[in-house]
């Protein structure tokens, strides 16, 4: 199991397009891969669940990745998070 | 009969023309039930896909007419329905017994009234409406219901409850002179869209239209933000002329789009322009203004509770910093006084207002207030070349104490490892004081910027809001002409360059003369920047 935690610098927080490739991200690994904000947690493949979160700038975003390729998939989330949000 | 009715206006000038009125086929989902769920689920599935394909194209389209930014909401809407969530929302329903249809229905109603609900973030609750219009995609494709407005081989003024962004994106600009919705904003993608495209459009006017009003005559002014139904004669007559007068000008004026402002001779000038806020910039950018040369930041503090957070200050700098695509932006700190203020700054009543406590002089009483804005000019300075200028500069000890905080200001920042960027300092010569000591007030900025209307009211001890002194008001008087021609002077000695943001800046009468004393740059409202081009152009 692999965890990390990204603090949102995003303005209007995790927004409608970066949730969607998010998910898009997520959704090209094997492993399960969860993320919690603000005490809800959810499945970080599903677009909709992300925003469902409403994640406002400021907020702590949590992932937790289990499985196989759960460092690629780690990395990967990472520098998404780093690049888009 | 004629009737007048009030709307916001979005974009666009004036269009007259025929009224059709479009009701969009809202999709009739009869029944509730099905025996044959495998069907539906398949109906559903073969549906959606349809919907996802038409977004791909929706969205190379928008992307190739307009840009990234616009083609954005479809992507989106494409996302969405990708998205396994709503799969499975529509999916449990068609289980429970429902057709295809009806599932789709509840499942974008359910999410747009979650989302809806979503307190204390505005962004969120706007996209109630975005799974309302996937919903109805969907839906759409299942019926076979051909979406999209089917418009008269004639242009018309188009009436409508609201429209979707592929609605509006799938108008063609040659038949649709202008729109007019009942419901929607000014900030929806609908309006964003409407904008790029250039679509003459009023939004919300509260107003429902009878579908008896195909066919008859309209006028959407959007220069008055209102649409009549029916005009008289001698109404119309009147539009007819100004429409005329519009299409002239505008003809003329667009050919200078990229042209320099330069003058037979050779001589050249900047035109920059006055801004008040981001739509004000992005109107400045379609008449290509050279910059901002006057960016007022009041109207992030009145018409509030509350003072606007460092945040809030630097998201609305930003956004315009970035929207100037690498022109520079000029922001001139808060000039907020007894005659214009919000009652949180809880100001004393004055006599004078105008020679109180205001501008700079309540910013070095409230050094926190200052800093606030200071410190978020500063970290949007990192998108875009920036400068700040400082009104109502009496002496050299304010711009002392000003050049201080500005220092502190940046140590801040530093210390606390945001990004924040360079930033050219300027004063505004608006007091007869500051021009008059503006030789050595040019050793410690970089740019003036002459405020022509507070120069000329400090120096003629004549309020500008005052209608009887009109008789003693002298046109171009020789007292404020010296003054701006010694300001000029001393500023270039120091290799300072001068602005001009007040009326007199707009002035054709003048502008041969700036150019002949050397002023470099003019800052005047957006819509006239072409005009005082063409006009520069025309000067030997």
């Amino acid at each position: 199991m692999v965890e990390f935690s990204y603090v949102i610098k995003d303005e209007l927080g995790i927004h409608a397009r970066p949730a969607g490739l998010l998910a898009k991200t997520a959704a090209g690994f094997k492993s399960n891969i969860s993320l919690s904000v603000g005490g809800e947690t959810v499945d970080a493949k599903r677009l909709i669940s992300i925003m469902k979160l409403g994640a406002q700038h400021g907020q702590t975003a949590a992932f937790t990745i289990e499985g196989e390729d759960e460092a690629a998939a780690a990395q990967a989330l990472q520098s998404f998070m780093n690049e888009n949000l | 009969m004629s009737k007048e009715i009030k709307g916001q206006v979005v974009s666009g000038k004036i269009a007259l023309g025929p009224i059709h009125v479009f009701r969009k086929k809202i999709p009739v989902i009869t029944s509730e039930t099905s025996n044959d769920s495998k069907e539906e689920l398949n109906t559903f599935l073969t549906a959606r896909d349809k919907a996802i394909k038409e977004l791909k194209i929706l969205e190379e389209e928008a992307n190739a007419r307009m840009g990234e930014e616009e083609a954005m909401v479809f992507s989106v809407h494409g996302m969405l329905l990708e998205d396994l969530d709503f799969e499975d929302a529509v999916k449990e329903c068609i289980s429970a017994g429902h057709n295809a249809s009806y599932a789709v229905k509840k499942a974008g109603e359910d999410l747009a009234v979650f989302f809806a609900s979503m307190e204390d973030n505005d962004y969120m609750k706007e996209r109630a409406s975005d799974f309302r219009d996937i919903a109805n995609r969907v839906i759409c494709k299942i019926q076979d219901i051909e979406d999209g407005i089917k418009l008269p081989s004639e242009p018309v003024i188009l009436l409508a409850r609201d429209l979707v962004p592929s609605d509006t994106l799938g108008l063609d600009t040659n038949k649709v002179l202008a729109f007019v919705t009942t419901k929607g904003s000014t900030n929806s993608h609908t309006a964003i869209l409407a904008r790029s495209l250039g679509i003459t459009a009023l939004v919300d006017t509260g107003e429902e239209f009878g579908d008896d009003l195909t066919g008859q005559i309209g006028i959407v002014d959007g220069e008055k933000g209102i649409f009549i139904i029916d005009p008289k004669e001698d109404l119309l007559d009147e539009y007819r002329k100004r429409i005329k007068e519009i299409q002239k000008e505008e003809e003329s004026l667009k050919s200078l789009i990229g042209e320099e402002t330069r003058t037979k001779s050779g001589q050249t000038i900047k035109i920059y322009a006055n801004i008040g806020n981001s739509s004000d910039a992005a109107k400045a950018l379609e008449y290509d203004a050279e910059g901002i040369g006057l960016f007022r930041s009041e109207f992030l503090f009145l018409g509030k509770n509350d003072y606007p957070s460092e945040e809030e200050q630097f998201k609305s700098y930003k956004e315009v910093i970035t929207l100037m695509k690498g022109r520079e932006v000029i922001i001139r700190t808060l000039d907020i006084g007894a005659d214009k203020q919000a009652d949180y700054f809880g100001l004393p009543k004055e006599d004078n207002p105008a020679m109180g406590l205001r501008a700079i002089r309540l910013c070095l009483e409230r050094p926190e207030i200052f800093k606030t804005q200071l410190r978020a000019i500063y970290r949007a300075a990192a998108f875009g070349p920036t400068g700040i200028m400082f009104p109502m500069i009496t002496s050299i000890e304010e711009m002392e104490k000003i050049l201080d905080l500005v220092d502190r200001v940046k140590k801040e920042l530093k210390d606390e490892a945001l990004d924040f960027g360079e930033a050219e300092l300027g004063v505004m010569i608006e007091t007869p004081a500051a021009a008059l000591i503006s030789d050595l007030l040019a050793d410690k900025v970089s740019f003036f910027s002459i405020g022509t209307n507070d120069l000329t009211q400090y120096t003629f001890a004549m309020d500008r809001q005052n209608a009887s002194l009109e008789p003693f008001r002298v046109p171009n008087h020789p007292a404020i002409l010296r003054l701006i021609e010694m300001t000029v002077q001393n500023a270039h000695k120091k290799n300072v360059r001068v602005g001009i943001c007040g009326e007199m800046g707009a002035d054709f009468d003048l502008t041969k003369y700036f150019i002949s004393i050397g002023v470099d740059e003019l800052s005047v409202s957006a819509p006239k920047i072409l005009a005082l081009r063409k006009h520069v152009r025309e000067l030997a």
